[in-house]
Order: structure tokens, then C-alpha cells, then sequence
């Protein structure tokens, strides 16, 4: 992938809406530090998700059969995407379904403005999704003069608060409830039914406004757009995975969807999603299941939508493919779990990542799908201590930290002059805090935390100085940077009488 | 050249490594449907764990009357098909009204939203996750039917409850709409705190019938 393989007018990964391109993740994640709540929220919140899939994965006594599984569906279906793709289209088809193909992001913006514009509707509702957000459709359809509303709460909540999502699963999380009260009392009025005027920050009083103000919004629906957690080849079964009811009032109230969908969410056969329905609640939220999946497969007649339409998205997603090792990026069933481990993510918060993709699938997906051409796209593979968290609670067995130096490699061969070490130093210094503390880390790790590139260049690695020793590990063990976190995660600030980690140990 | 062209070019380019001869799909499947001692009890262990109220019973008639009266329903909605024996026991002051759209007297979604509660029946249950499943066929109406109304009663046989996912995946079909509902609507999303009952009713009660 090079700078000029950026197809023309990509817009890609949620440019714009979130973050400045010239802001690089070292001085985002400066600015997200200084925030002690947000820094509260997400160490309860990543906590507490991160128990609750420990204990439904411990329990379950096929769960490395069906992580295997999984990896191995999501490579089946990379290996002959072309041929699943045309089955997807065929059997949408014939299931009643319109069939588009976006090549980029402007391309699906402007195929989704035409559909809601031929439907003479002036607003749409959304369900939650993170490849509408990817090519900036609410932005386009605004800008079409079609208001488009989110209707997943804390979509709502930063819908309404003029904000950017923080998190896969909960984007509103670095929002305190007496925040989102006010948000409501601001803004739900401009938008439709106002919040009562005596309303609580109590959670359940908060979620009840948000019935009210959408369920107005859902009776009168014309159109929806959604995206897809699964399309399946063989049979046009389109499926999303959700807990609230706002996707299935989506899918089925109004009399026109349109679903956007990215390429790499097909599966061969219906059986394949027996691996996911089990391995994506369980990764994502916690539970055995999630309280609402639905699955539809064109039009009903009788039920749900009459005018259903898939648009199937590449924007970029080709790249990845391209990319021989960096291919399995595109397993990812976004499911999040590889946030609630990450010691960077914890600290930081998504909105460092500048785009829609935060954490350790963010700094792998962005700059592949974006391009590496802005400081911020650059900086986003060194946003990772390497520690290995990510790769492990994968329920598709990504290699994050293989990838995350496979891309470094990558900057350093395409700009010759990008000093790696410096970049890895500044990130990881951001997010440790303490420039004396990581200066000792230096020095003491200044033979060990070198990895040779493939092409025999050299890219430091400040804080995980025994990884080299280690990636022939299939299954990459506890390594002694989370020890290290974990120990001082409530911590605030670092002193830095240990270093982030000793060379040599905990691999 | 189309975008539809583009893309699977592109592709096609991509995947140039890949061995011409493209492998059918060879994913190694190493686990199976987990086992469970006593499906049925162990499906309404973890129904109830998800928050649902969960009524074992062998008179199914009895059960859906009692519950209709302690959720003081006076506007009941069902589907067309729904077996009348289920609504045997109703009380007279229950207002019963069926949705029949193949008849053209489907209800809007503004009338279902003046609807107590709906009645269903289902096609599976899932003991391992404590999941019902819709496929919208007999007795369970379209999908609107059990996700506007505030108050779902659903009747599960006891012979309909398999013990995994894999199971249930097995007796589907991919081709008829399917809603999958593991206890009442729920949502996280404010401090992680969990609040039941957003968009889907709010009030989840399973039939288990012997
Ligand atoms: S990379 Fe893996 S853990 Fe992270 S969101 Fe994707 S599937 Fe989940």
C-alpha cells in the first residue's frame, strides 16, 4: 500500500467528524490524560467488561475450538472473497433485495443520499454502526439536507452532545450521567420530543427519556440505515447483533432500509454463524448472549421493510486485503475486547485514536485503511506497548502486535526519514507520563527493546524490550508490562520506581 | 468500469498470492455444542438469569391468563394463527385483537403502540444461553407484533428447548426472518450502569410448558 493507492475522494475511517489529520496521537492522548473523569469512567468501565468476559470465556469449554474457528471462517472467506461476494449479491437478489457496490466513501454516501432522496424522506433512523460512521454518512446526508438520527443511546447522547464516540461498545462512556442528563435538557427539544423537565441523572430515568424522544421518531420512520455484524453467502441472511430494541424498531418499522456493509463481514454458510453467536456476545459485553439478534434476508412480504437495499462497501478494505501479512485485520468482528485489555486504550480513551476504529484494532485498522500519509495515521501504529493483551482476548485471533510492528516497518520503508525510535518514544512517553521514569526505562532496556524490521531496519521499542525473544509464542503469554499496569491501573500518575518493565522478563 | 467491477478486481488483484486452485472453505470446526444435564432446567435458569420471569407449567391456557391479569393487560394483541387454546382462559375483560396483514388487517405501528402485551408462541429455545427464538412463523407473528407492545409472553414446549447454540443454528431456517431474545430489552450505556427496558418491551415473561 502506498500514498497514491488512496482511491480518490476516500474519505475513510471517520475523517473530519473526529480528529485533526495533523494532531498525532502523542499530543490527542496528552489532551484525553488531562482528563481525570474520562480516565475514571474508562478504568471502571474497561474493568468491569473485562471481568465479565473472563468469566463467560472460562466458562465455556470449547472456547479455543471456537476462537480457532472463528480465525479460520474469517481467512476461508478472505481466500475467496470475489466468489463469496457475487453468491452474497446473488442471493440478496434473489431474496428481493437491491444490490450496490461502493468503491470509496463518497461513493456510499452518494448512493445512500439518492436511495433516502427517491423515498422523498427528509430524515432517517440509524442503528448503531461503525461503517456508516467510518464514511461520514450522517455528515453527507446533513449536508443532502436529511437529517439523519442516531438511535442507540449513547449514539444519542453523543449525537445530541455534538461529540465523538469513545468506545466500540459503549461510545458514550467518558460521559458522566450528569452530563448526559444535561445533554437531554439541551438538545433532545431542537431534536424532537423534549426531556421532561424534572428529569434525574438516575440511569433508568435517563434511558426512558431517550424511549420517549425516539419512539416518536421510530413510529413515524420512513426510512432506516443500518450496517451488518454478518451477511452470509449462501443464503443473503443479513444479521445485527444489538441489546437495546433500537435495531430491530430499524429494521423492521419503516418501509425502506438500506444496510451498509463492508466487504469483509460476509460468511460462507448460515452454520458459520454458530462460531460468532457464540464468540461475539461473549467478547463484546460480557454475556453468554446479547439481548436482541435479528436476521432478515431481503424482503418479507407481509413484514418488516418492502424496499430493502445492501450497499457493500470496499473503502480501502482491498488494501488490507493486499497486504499479505496484514490481511487478517480484516477478521475483526468488532466486538471490542481488545480496548477493555489494553493498558494504552485504558489510559488514553478512544478519541486519541482519531477515528471511528479506537484501541488496539483502531491502531492496526486506521492507517491501513486510511493510508499512512498524515502525522496522526503515522503515529497510530506506535500507540501499543506491544504487551500482547489485545492479541490474546481476540475471539478471531488477530495478531495486533505482529501487525502493529509489521506496520511500523511499513512507515519506516515508505518515509525514509521517520525515526521510528523517536516515534515509538514520544508515544509511549505520552502515555506513561513520565519523561524520567521512561528515560530510565531507556537505558536499562537499551540493548533488548530493538526489533528488526524485515527489511533489516531497526524499530524501537521502548517498553517491551523481551518481545523479540518471544513472537515465535503461538498463544503470547502474560507479559510483564500488563503485570506492571496492572499493579498501578488505579494509580494516578507514574513514579517510576520499577520502569515499565525489566528486560527480560515476564515473556 | 462499475464499482462492482472495481472491487472484485481489486480483490482478484489481492489475493494474487493466493494459490489459483482457491481452497474451499476447510476452517477447522474443534468444539461442539456444549452439554447440558437438564436442558429444560437449565434453560429456564438462565432465561430467568437474563431477567425474564420464567413460568414452568403443563397448562399453558392457566399460565397466560394469570400472567395477562398480574400485568393488568386490557389491549392484547396476537398473531392470526396464534392456537386459541392458549387464550382459553383470558378474562372477558381482556381486549383481544389480532393482526392479520396476509388479510390487510395488519395494525400500524401506531396501533400496536396502544397495545398492553402480545402473546406468542416460538420455534426454539437455546438452554445454554437462555435464549428464545422467533422465527415468525405460527403463532408469532410478524416482527412488529412482539417488539412494539411493552409486555411479551412468550410459550416455549418444553421439546422445543435444545441445549446449545450449534443446536438451534442446526433447526433454523436463514431464509425466514428470525428475532433472537435473550431476556428483556437492556442497555449499559450511562456509567455502565444496567438499565432494562429501552426500544423492546420491557417486560420479558417465558411459558415453559410441559
Ligand atoms: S481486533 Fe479482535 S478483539 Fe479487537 S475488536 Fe476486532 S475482533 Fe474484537
Amino acid at each position: 500500500m502506498t500514498a497514491s493507492g488512496r482511491h480518490p475522494g476516500t474519505i475513510g475511517a471517520g475523517e473530519g467528524a473526529l480528529h485533526h489529520p495533523d494532531v498525532d496521537f502523542p499530543h490527542a492522548a496528552a489532551t484525553a490524560l488531562a482528563d481525570s473523569q474520562l480516565r475514571a469512567n474508562l478504568g471502571h468501565a474497561t474493568a468491569t467488561i473485562r471481568d465479565k468476559r473472563a468469566a463467560v470465556v472460562a466458562e465455556h469449554p470449547h472456547w479455543h475450538g471456537l476462537r480457532a474457528a472463528g480465525a479460520g471462517i474469517k481467512d476461508d472467506v478472505l481466500a475467496r472473497l470475489d466468489v463469496h461476494l457475487e453468491e452474497l449479491e446473488r442471493q440478496l437478489q434473489a431474496g428481493g433485495a437491491t444490490v450496490h457496490w461502493a468503491a470509496d466513501a463518497t461513493e456510499a454516501n452518494t448512493i445512500i443520499t439518492e436511495l433516502v432522496r427517491a423515498t422523498g424522506a427528509t430524515e432517517v433512523v440509524k442503528v448503531k454502526s461503525m461503517t456508516t460512521q467510518e464514511v461520514g454518512l450522517n455528515e453527507a446526508l446533513a449536508a443532502a439536507g436529511i437529517a439523519a438520527w442516531e438511535t442507540d443511546l449513547a449514539e444519542l447522547i453523543v449525537q445530541l452532545g455534538d461529540d465523538a464516540p469513545s468506545h466500540i461498545l459503549v461510545p458514550a462512556i467518558h460521559r458522566n450521567r450528569a452530563e448526559v442528563r444535561q445533554v437531554f435538557l439541551d438538545h433532545m427539544a431542537s431534536a424532537g420530543i423534549a426531556a421532561p423537565a424534572d428529569l434525574s441523572d438516575d440511569p433508568a430515568e435517563l434511558a426512558a427519556a431517550a424511549r420517549t424522544h425516539l419512539r416518536d421518531k421510530f413510529l413515524s420512520a420512513k426510512v432506516a440505515v443500518s450496517g451488518a455484524n454478518f451477511a452470509v453467502a449462501e443464503t443473503g441472511t443479513l444479521a445485527v447483533v444489538e441489546s437495546e430494541g433500537n435495531g430491530r424498531m430499524c429494521l423492521t418499522l419503516p418501509d425502506t432500509l438500506i444496510s451498509l456493509v463492508g466487504i469483509e463481514k460476509v460468511v460462507p454458510t448460515w452454520r458459520d454463524l454458530e462460531v460468532f453467536l457464540q464468540t461475539l456476545p461473549r467478547s463484546s459485553t460480557g454475556e453468554r448472549m446479547n439481548p436482541y439478534t435479528s436476521f432478515w434476508n431481503g424482503v418479507h412480504p407481509g413484514d418488516g421493510p418492502q424496499d430493502v437495499h445492501v450497499v457493500l462497501l470496499d473503502n480501502g478494505r482491498t488494501d488490507v486485503l493486499a497486504d499479505t501479512v496484514a490481511r487478517q485485520t480484516l477478521r475483526c468482528i468488532r466486538c471490542s475486547a481488545c480496548l477493555n485489555v489494553c493498558p494504552v486504550y485504558e489510559r488514553t480513551g478512544g478519541h486519541a485514536y482519531g477515528s471511528v476504529y479506537p484501541g488496539p484494532i483502531g491502531a492496526v485498522l486506521t492507517p491501513q485503511l486510511r493510508g499512512i500519509d498524515t502525522p496522526l495515521d503515522k503515529s497510530l501504529p506506535f500507540a501499543s506497548s506491544l504487551c500482547g493483551a489485545c492479541e490474546e482476548a481476540c475471539p478471531v485471533a488477530i495478531e495486533i502486535p505482529d501487525l502493529l510492528v509489521h506496520l511500523r516497518t511499513k512507515i519506516a520503508d515508505e518515509a525514509p526519514r521517520y525515526d521510528l525510535q523517536k516515534a515509538a518514544f514520544k508515544a509511549m512517553k505520552a502515555v506513561l507520563g513520565d519523561p524520567d521514569r521512561l528515560a530510565r526505562a531507556e537505558r536499562g532496556t537499551a540493548v533488548a527493546r530493538r526489533v528488526l524490521s524485515r527489511s533489516g531496519r531497526v524499530a524501537g521499542l521502548p517498553v517491551l524490550p523481551s518481545w523479540t525473544t518471544t513472537r515465535d509464542v503461538p498463544d503470547l503469554p502474560e507479559r510483564s508490562f500488563r503485570a506492571w499496569w496492572a499493579a498501578r491501573a488505579d494509580v494516578d500518575g507514574v513514579d517510576g520506581d520499577a520502569g515499565p518493565c525489566a528486560p527480560g522478563e515476564g515473556s | 468500469m462499475s464499482s462492482r467491477e472495481v472491487i472484485l478486481g481489486r480483490i482478484r488483484t489481492a489475493l494474487a498470492d493466493v494459490d489459483a486452485a482457491r481452497p474451499a472453505d476447510t476452517a477447522a470446526r474443534v468444539y461442539a455444542s456444549q452439554s447440558v444435564d437438564d436442558v429444560v432446567a437449565h434453560f429456564c435458569e438462565m432465561v430467568a438469569d437474563y431477567r425474564a420471569t420464567v413460568h414452568r407449567t403443563t397448562d399453558a391456557a392457566t399460565t397466560v391468563a394469570a400472567v395477562l391479569a398480574d400485568e393488568v393487560v386490557s389491549r392484547l394483541v396476537v398473531a392470526s394463527d396464534l392456537a386459541a387454546d392458549l387464550l382459553a382462559e383470558v378474562g372477558a375483560d381482556v381486549e383481544v385483537v389480532v393482526d392479520d396483514p396476509g388479510k390487510g388487517v395488519g395494525l400500524s405501528a401506531r396501533d400496536l403502540d396502544t397495545m398492553d402485551g402480545v402473546v406468542t408462541t416460538a420455534r426454539v429455545g437455546i438452554a445454554a444461553t437462555g435464549t428464545v427464538v422467533l422465527d415468525h412463523g405460527t403463532g408469532q407473528g410478524r416482527r412488529a407484533l412482539t417488539l412494539v407492545p411493552d409486555l411479551h409472553v412468550c410459550v416455549v414446549r418444553v421439546d422445543q428447548v435444545v441445549a446449545d447454540v450449534p443446536d438451534a443454528v442446526a433447526l433454523l431456517d436463514p431464509r425466514r426472518p428470525q428475532t433472537w431474545i435473550s431476556g428483556p430489552s437492556a442497555t449499559s450505556d450511562i456509567e455502565l450502569d444496567r438499565v432494562e427496558g429501552v426500544h423492546g418491551p420491557r417486560r420479558l415473561h417465558v411459558v415453559v410448558v410441559d
